[in-house]
């Protein structure tokens, strides 16, 4: 059967560049935004991350998120030992957690504990679009419960940067559950007259946000950021036509009654800030 | 055991009982209210106040039709935000002259439409769910056909949820999952069959309380007869669920779905 046998290719000799001579360019010294497509400097996008042309808010980490809005060393990480496990014997699904794990430096797609913004204190959790798209399962639907549980124990605000692609599907119909389980954790934390603020970043739709994104006392959103329910891509399939590009934006969800105020990304700690106070006598 | 496949199939025949012919069947002196006070009617909702052996309740459900026409008229069962909407108004005027409210839910799922949108698809779920988390009264769901996603449980966050036999209830359609995990939703048979969708399935991992039998050994039970179980069954449930006080109802609400 030599007739068949794969024959080797010509190897290519790998060539000594002297590392000293050769131009040097660092990885993601460019970026291109999303929002204008433009080619970016990257330390133009400063620590806030925005793009110095049309104001769009990057997709920031959890971590880079913390550093934004708290006050600097109080954050205190509650139940980071709540992890995803795969319940629904799902194929493929212990791999990708581990590989998320991995890749985002994250055990899961939301963050939650206890800090101060400008000394106030409060129960805060943000999500983190790199782990799974911030889908929902067990774990996010946990620590978000938790999450309101200790604040209405503790008699804290509630501060929630949500970014989900929704429910995560590999979880099936116990993610359908964290839903309910999450808005029923934020009825008795409201019950007991408790602030709770949420700032809508891109993107937020599905499950998070027919839940606890959309209960907030006050709703704050991100510029440009897509918020909705469906996906605009389900949506065109079931009516047949093409949307418009900002159809889903904050600022036509805004208009439309479902968002309080859109706050750039440098004024949010201060709109934070200003908001508890407001909220505490 | 017939495939999951099939199920679906069955669960979403056109010929199957709606909830309008349930009312018909199990409850007296049905009387259908319309609107949310706000914007519209929604007739892929209906609800109303009846009685169930001379207790008076509210009873709300998606309906489908069985002719194209009807369900034209009833968006084929997926609700608008002002349907979640009618649902929780009839839900608080329930609380207040305590009666217990009986879910039948039937739809693929809350409507993925612009005007949805636009209108606040989200945020009506969301409200649904967090208002039943706090009724004081019972609250008793059945998924009778399709229990779709968000659309299905803004319906079914009850004290107790139920599933008739050949009905499902999922994350999303099979095609759905199949479309958004291996972008092809031709494998909604393999999808169907990953996704726990079934009633037997569902027990079994406690997201559902009862099944309600369609079949028995293999032959298709009489309609009258799955009727006749399903209101004695339903009567049962509300008289039990009846004897306990509003802060048990709640609490065991938040315990139900606090477990998973």
């Amino acid at each position: 059967m030599r007739l068949f046998k794969k024959r080797p290719y010509i190897p290519i000799q790998k060539t000594n560049v002297d590392a000293d001579k050769a131009p040097f360019v660092p990885d993601g010294l460019f970026v291109k935004c999303p929002n204008c497509k433009q080619s970016i400097y990257s330390k133009e996008l400063g620590q806030e991350r925005v793009c110095p042309n049309c104001q769009y808010p990057f997709r920031i980490s959890a971590q880079e998120r913390l550093q934004l809005t708290v006050d600097q060393g109080t954050f205190e990480e509650w139940d980071e030992d709540v992890i995803s496990t795969d319940s629904l014997d799902f194929p493929g699904y212990d791999e990708k957690l581990k590989k998320a794990q991995i890749n985002s430096g994250l055990r899961e797609a939301v963050v939650t504990g206890r800090a101060t913004i400008d000394s106030m204190e409060l129960a805060i959790g943000i999500m983190d679009s790199n782990f799974i798209m911030g889908s929902m399962g067990q774990a996010v639907g946990e620590k978000i419960t938790r999450l309101f549980e200790k604040a209405t124990a503790q008699k804290l605000p509630v501060v929630i940067f949500t970014a989900s692609g929704g429910a995560r599907m590999q979880e099936g119909i116990l993610s359908l559950m964290q839903m309910a389980k999450t808005s029923a954790a934020i009825k008795n934390h409201s019950d007991q007259g408790l602030f709770y603020l949420t700032v809508l970043t891109d993107p937020t739709t599905g499950g998070v946000t027919a839940s606890f994104a959309m209960l907030g006392d006050i709703i704050l959103a991100e510029p440009g950021a897509l918020v909705g329910f469906a996906g605009r891509r389900v949506i065109e399939q079931t009516i047949k036509e093409a949307l418009p590009e900002d159809f889903q934006s904050a600022e036509k969800v805004l208009e439309h009654g479902f968002i309080d105020k859109i706050v750039d990304r440098k004024e949010l700690r201060t709109m934070i800030s200003q908001l508890l106070t407001l909220h505490s006598r | 055991m017939a495939e999951a496949m099939d199920i679906v199939s069955i669960a979403r025949q056109t010929d199957r009982i709606t909830t309008t012919e349930l009312i018909e069947a199990i409850f007296d002196d049905f009387i259908e209210l319309h609107g949310d006070r706000a914007y519209k009617d929604d007739a892929a909702i209906v609800g109303g106040v009846g009685s169930l052996n001379g207790q008076s309740v509210t009873i709300i459900g998606n309906q489908k039709g069985h002719e194209l026409e009807e369900n034209l008229k009833r968006n084929f069962g997926s609700p608008h935000p002002e349907g979640y909407r009618k649902s929780l108004r009839l839900m608080k005027q329930a609380e207040k002259f305590n009666r217990p409210i009986i879910n039948f839910v039937n739809t693929s799922g809350a409507y993925c439409g612009v005007e949805a949108e636009e209108r606040g698809q989200g945020e009506a779920l969301a409200k649904n769910l967090l208002e039943m988390s706090s009724l004081k009264v019972p609250i008793l769901s059945i998924i009778i056909g399709e229990g779709g996603s968000g659309g299905a449980l803004a319906l079914a966050a009850g004290n107790q949820v139920w599933m008739m036999e050949f009905s499902i209830y999922s994350i999303l359609s099979p095609e759905g999952f199949a479309s958004i995990l291996w972008k092809d939703s031709k494998r909604s048979g393999e999808a169907a069959e990953i996704m726990k969708l079934t009633s037997y399935d569902l027990l079994e991992m406690e997201v559902i309380d009862k099944i309600i039998y369609e079949q028995k050994d293999d032959q298709k039970i009489a309609q009258d007869q799955v009727l006749n179980t399903l209101k004695a069954e339903i009567s049962d449930e509300i008289s039990r669920l009846s004897m306990k006080t509003a802060e048990e109802l709640v609490q065991e609400r938040y315990e139900r779905f606090r477990k998973f």
